[in-house]
This record gives structure tokens, C-alpha cells and sequence, in this order.
């Protein structure tokens, strides 16, 4: 074997260095970045607020007055797609967020203590992963009305057994090493085990899959919007405006069209960046 | 003076469903001078694994005691097993597993430092470069990670790693059955200046015969739990007195085409270890058995520090020396 340098190093700065060389996460991670700002300065860059109606030119195609055309309301789609972007956004991450604390805090219980707690967890999820979740977002619409923070809720809670049954796994394999038990041999205490051992190598299929979340959480979203269980006119939500649009989908298709390639764009960057950070996190891949 | 291990009648039980019993270790008893290595031979799943981690502590011996240095740590406190650890080690079969992948592999062997707490963060770096100068690991190789290195350097980043707190005793779990057969021997000879320098003790858990051979003192032969045979290296590779060492023994492959052995090939199933029946238990596979052997075997000394549990290796041997004239 040649001799080598090794000026490798660990934690965050190596986990960047390698992600740089993944062209498609890095221009996704640009691409989010532009969506997250989009997001934030809605009402500085739209053109229009995202309810004003400009009744005289309903349902017209691109014109210099409105760069995208506007909708039956006479509302410019440009700027909704940029309101769009909050809600959208503020659904995946926030919904996203629930579901992976709860997730990673059942997940990790199951799968440290094992026994009676797991099956108790598992089988528990295991019933709730049974109700389909359009059905029991349904139910909670309709116990708590529609309304944003409700489909958050419901997404959240929703995607709660995908990431503890991944966590879980992630655990289990972990659980058994050998070098957990040399930890042990060297008089690691289970706190230290667990933090230092545990969670760093489990945790990465669970970020990835979080990463990725968000982008299903948008398109769950979407849907949810879409059946109208989700955010209520006139906030201007992608799967909501889609939803609006299906009418007119023979006369005017580009009314659907633009929010469709917002949220694909939207979830392909967070899967493509989800598929960077796993081999960017992974030591074994290196280089 | 005490010697250095002393193990008395370790058992260790498996609960198998139920009431059923796995007999993983049962009644072993042996002691271990400073500095010298005892080798543990046996078929896989004959208990020697269990039997070295039983004595470091990682699984809890149902019965039995272990005494180090005279003190008996059966039943250790919280406190005792920390102070315990740093003279006792094991070092594990695979490299490839016992090592954090997201450890670099200073930070691998300066762990156990880190863990004892009594040195500060610059005395640990220099004493983990020491480290890695003893086990002939390059310094380049400090912020490495384990998997860009072969297996024979991990292992080294393992004994590094056991030597760090400067133990007496280490429990070896095979550990070279994952390397190839040239690293195998620098890794054996590693240890073996090691022990030389360090008066380290060794429990040496292997499947491999010549290795055992090379490496051991003494060498315990272990069949499903049971101890078979015990003696001094060379006697035992002399003089083997029970059947399943003999045939053991008449496994290992004689580099030569004129030296022909005849190897003994054992017939009948091997009998479950869940709850056995008292008596030899090699009886099943074994070519002398007779209705003795449904008894409870006595463990008897054939000669200085020879320990045969066999009721009939006398008539065997007598046999067999009947046989080659």
C-alpha cells in the first residue's frame, strides 16, 4: 500500500467538503436556497399581492402586466407562486419537524431498551400506520376544521411511524456492533455510549430520510390542499392553487402547469440534496 | 504469591425458551500466571468466546468464581468493574466491526485515555502517538478512518487501543481469524512482543490449531461447554489423551506429501448444549465411547499439569500404543 497523507477530518466541515463534489446536491441546495428566499421576501418581490384581483383580465395568458397570466379571479400567478412558496415550504419543514422529533424519540426508546417497550411501540405504530393517512387526515380536518396548522399537524403526525421504524432499525443494527460492546470494555458509561456511539451511526439514513421528508411532506400537502382538506382560499398554496386550476385544465393548462413545476422542483431539490448528505455522511464512501 | 486469574467452576447459562438451558460454559476452572498465555482451542459454538467475555465482564457468569490478583471479581460493584476494565482488555475477532466507523484512529485508541480521565487532552495525543509507534502503526495514519485501512493495521489500531490503559490481562477472541495468513503472523508476533516487554497476560481464543500451538503456554481444549483437556503447549500437541483431541489434532494439515497422518474422522451428530445430560458429551461423536461415559467425567491429572477428562484415556492410549508396535 502507498503511503498516504491523511488530513481527513470529522463532524460538519468534512461532511461539506465532501457534499461540494455531489454536482446535483449542491445545485439543489442553490435551488432551495433561492425557493427559501423567494419564500421570505414574497412581499417585497411580488408583483401583486397574492389575493388582489385585476377583474377587467380573468383567466389571461402572459402579458406584460402579468408575467405568468393570471387565474379565474383575475389574481396574478406569479405572485401567488411566490406567497405560494411560504406555505408550501412552511407545511414540509414544520410538519417535517414533528414528525422527526416524535419519530426519532420513539424510534430510539424501541430500539435502545428493546423487549416489552418495543413491541408496545411498534405494535402501537404498527395500528396507526394501518389507517391510511388521507382517512385520518380527513378525520382530524373534520374534528379540528381545515385549516393550515391542522393539515401541519396532520402531515406531522402522519409521517411519525416512517421515520421511528427507521430510527428504530438504524439502532438495532447499531445496538449489536462489537465496537460498542469495546466501548463498553473500556468503561463507557451507556450515556456516553449513546451519544458518542449510537446516534452518530444511526443517525444518517434518518437525516437523509428527513431530508427527503420534506419534499413528501410538500407533495402530501399538495394533496391534501388538493381534496381541500388543507389550506382555504385565498392563501395561495401550491397544491391548493392546482386544485383551483383542475376546471380549466382543456382551456387554460398552464394554470396548473406553473405550481406543478414549483412543487417538482421543490421536492426533486430536497431529494436529490437528501441523496448527497447520505453519501456525503457516510465515512466509507469517501472520495 | 496469588496468580494472576484464577477461574473456579465458571458456568455461564443461556436461557433458551422456557426452562430449556443452553450450556455455554459449564464448570470451567483454570489459572493464569502473569505474562504467560493460556490458548482455548475448540469447534466453533463450543462456548470460548463466552468463556472470555464471561471473564472480562461483558456478559454476567451465572455461577462461579473469577478471582484477579487474589480478589474475587464474581460479583463486581459499578466502581470495582471500572477499576477492573483498565487491567483487563479483550481484543475482538473482527477489526472490522469492533472499530467506530467514525472514529478517526487516533481518536479510536485515544478513547479508552479520554474515558480514564486522568490525563489532559495534550498527554493523551502524545501518549495515543506512542501507542501507535508501539503496535508499528506510520503517523501519517493518524486522522485515518478504519475503512481505509487493511485489516492488518486495524487490528493493530485494536491492540493499540487495548494496550492504552496498560493492562495486565488480555482476553484475545480470535484475533487473527480475520486476517490473512502473512498479516496473521506479524499481528501474532505484535502480541507476542508485547507480552514480552509488557507481562501481559493472554487468554488466546482460537479455532486455529497451528496458531495456538505458536503462541500458547498452556492450551485448554474446549468441547460444547466443557472442558476436555488442559496442558502445557507441547504436551498436548505430544501426547494428546482425549479422543476429541486426538482427533482435533489429526486435523492439522501436515505440509508433506510423504508424512501421511491419518486423520480421525468423527462420525454421529453433535448433541444440543440445551439442556444436556450429565456425562461426556463428546460420547455421541466419540470412537471409544462406552456406558461410562454416561457419567459424570472427573477431571483427572495424567501427569504435571496435564488435565484429562476422560474416564477411559488410559485404555486408549494403552490401545492405541497397542496398535502402533
Amino acid at each position: 500500500m502507498v503511503k498516504q497523507r491523511h488530513n481527513s477530518q470529522s463532524g460538519l466541515p468534512e461532511i461539506w467538503r465532501r457534499l461540494k463534489k455531489d454536482k446535483a446536491a449542491v445545485i439543489s441546495m442553490f435551488v432551495l436556497l433561492a425557493i427559501i428566499l423567494v419564500a421570505v421576501l414574497a412581499p417585497l418581490i411580488a408583483p401583486y399581492g397574492y389575493e388582489v384581483q385585476d377583474k377587467k383580465h380573468p383567466m389571461e395568458g402572459s402579458s406584460r402586466a402579468h408575467l405568468l397570466g393570471t387565474d379565474r379571479l383575475g389574481r396574478d400567478i406569479l405572485s401567488r407562486l411566490l406567497y405560494g412558496a411560504r406555505y408550501s415550504l412552511a407545511m414540509g419543514f414544520i410538519a417535517t419537524a414533528i414528525s422527526a422529533v416524535l419519530g426519532i424519540i420513539l424510534g430510539s426508546v424501541a430500539g435502545y431498551y428493546g423487549g416489552r417497550i418495543d413491541n408496545l411501540i411498534m405494535r402501537f405504530l404498527d395500528i396507526y400506520q394501518g389507517i391510511p393517512m388521507i382517512l385520518l387526515t380527513v378525520t382530524l380536518a373534520a374534528v379540528l376544521g381545515p385549516s393550515l396548522r391542522n393539515a401541519i399537524i396532520a402531515l406531522g403526525v402522519g409521517f411519525v411511524p416512517g421515520t421511528a421504524r427507521l430510527m428504530r432499525a438504524s439502532i438495532l443494527t447499531v445496538r449489536e456492533k462489537e465496537y460498542i460492546e469495546a466501548a463498553k470494555s473500556v468503561n463507557a458509561r451507556d450515556a456516553y455510549n449513546i451519544i458518542k456511539h449510537i446516534i452518530p451511526n444511526a443517525i444518517a439514513p434518518v437525516i437523509v430520510s428527513i431530508t427527503m421528508g420534506i419534499g413528501n411532506c410538500i407533495m402530501a400537502g399538495a394533496q391534501l390542499s388538493f381534496v381541500g382538506l388543507g389550506v382555504q382560499a385565498p392563501i395561495p398554496e401550491w397544491g391548493a392553487m392546482i386544485s383551483d386550476a383542475r376546471n380549466y385544465m382543456r382551456g387554460n393548462p398552464t394554470l396548473a402547469l406553473y405550481p406543478g413545476i414549483c412543487i417538482m422542483l421543490t421536492v426533486l431539490a430536497f431529494n436529490l440534496l437528501g441523496d448527497g448528505l447520505r453519501d456525503a455522511m457516510d465515512p466509507r464512501l469517501k472520495n | 504469591m496469588a496468580p494472576l486469574l484464577e477461574v473456579e467452576h465458571l458456568k455461564k447459562y443461556f436461557r433458551a425458551g422456557g426452562d430449556r438451558q443452553l450450556h455455554a460454559v459449564d464448570d470451567i476452572s483454570f489459572t493464569l500466571e502473569a505474562g504467560k498465555t493460556l490458548g482455548v482451542v475448540g469447534e466453533s459454538g463450543c462456548g470460548k468466546t463466552t468463556l472470555g467475555r464471561t471473564i472480562v465482564h461483558l456478559i454476567e457468569p451465572t455461577e462461579g468464581t473469577i478471582r484477579f490478583e487474589g480478589e474475587d471479581i464474581s460479583n463486581p460493584s459499578k466502581k470495582d468493574l471500572r477499576r477492573l476494565r483498565e487491567n483487563m482488555q479483550i481484543i475482538f475477532q473482527d477489526p472490522y466491526s469492533s472499530l467506530d466507523p467514525r472514529m478517526s484512529v487516533s481518536q479510536s485508541i485515544m478513547e479508552p485515555l479520554l474515558l480514564q480521565g486522568k490525563l489532559s487532552k495534550a498527554e493523551c495525543r502524545e501518549e495515543t502517538l506512542k501507542l501507535m509507534k508501539v503496535v508499528g502503526l506510520a503517523e501519517d495514519y493518524e486522522n485515518a478512518y478504519p475503512h481505509e485501512l487493511d485489516g492488518g493495521r486495524r487490528q493493530r489500531i485494536v491492540v493499540a487501543r487495548a494496550l492504552a490503559l496498560k493492562p495486565k490481562f488480555i482476553v484475545c477472541d480470535e484475533p487473527v481469524s480475520a486476517l490473512d495468513v502473512s498479516i496473521q503472523a506479524q499481528i501474532l508476533n505484535l502480541m507476542l512482543d508485547l507480552q514480552e516487554e509488557r507481562n501481559i497476560a493472554y487468554l488466546f481464543v482460537t479455532h486455529d490449531l497451528s496458531v495456538v500451538k505458536y503462541i500458547s503456554d498452556d492450551i485448554m481444549v474446549m468441547y460444547m461447554g466443557h472442558m476436555v483437556e488442559k496442558a502445557p503447549s507441547g504436551l498436548l500437541f505430544e501426547n494428546p489423551m482425549h479422543p476429541y483431541t486426538q482427533a482435533l489434532l489429526s486435523a492439522i494439515p501436515v505440509p508433506s506429501i510423504h508424512n501421511r497422518k491419518k486423520r480421525i474422522i468423527m462420525q454421529g451428530e453433535i448433541t444440543s448444549p440445551i439442556n444436556p445430560k450429565p456425562g461426556c458429551r463428546f460420547a455421541a461423536r466419540c470412537r471409544y465411547a462406552a456406558p461410562d461415559c454416561a457419567q459424570a467425567q472427573q477431571l483427572e491429572e495424567v501427569e504435571r499439569g496435564h488435565f484429562v477428562s476422560c474416564c477411559r484415556c488410559h485404555e486408549i492410549k494403552k490401545a492405541q500404543a497397542y496398535q502402533t508396535n
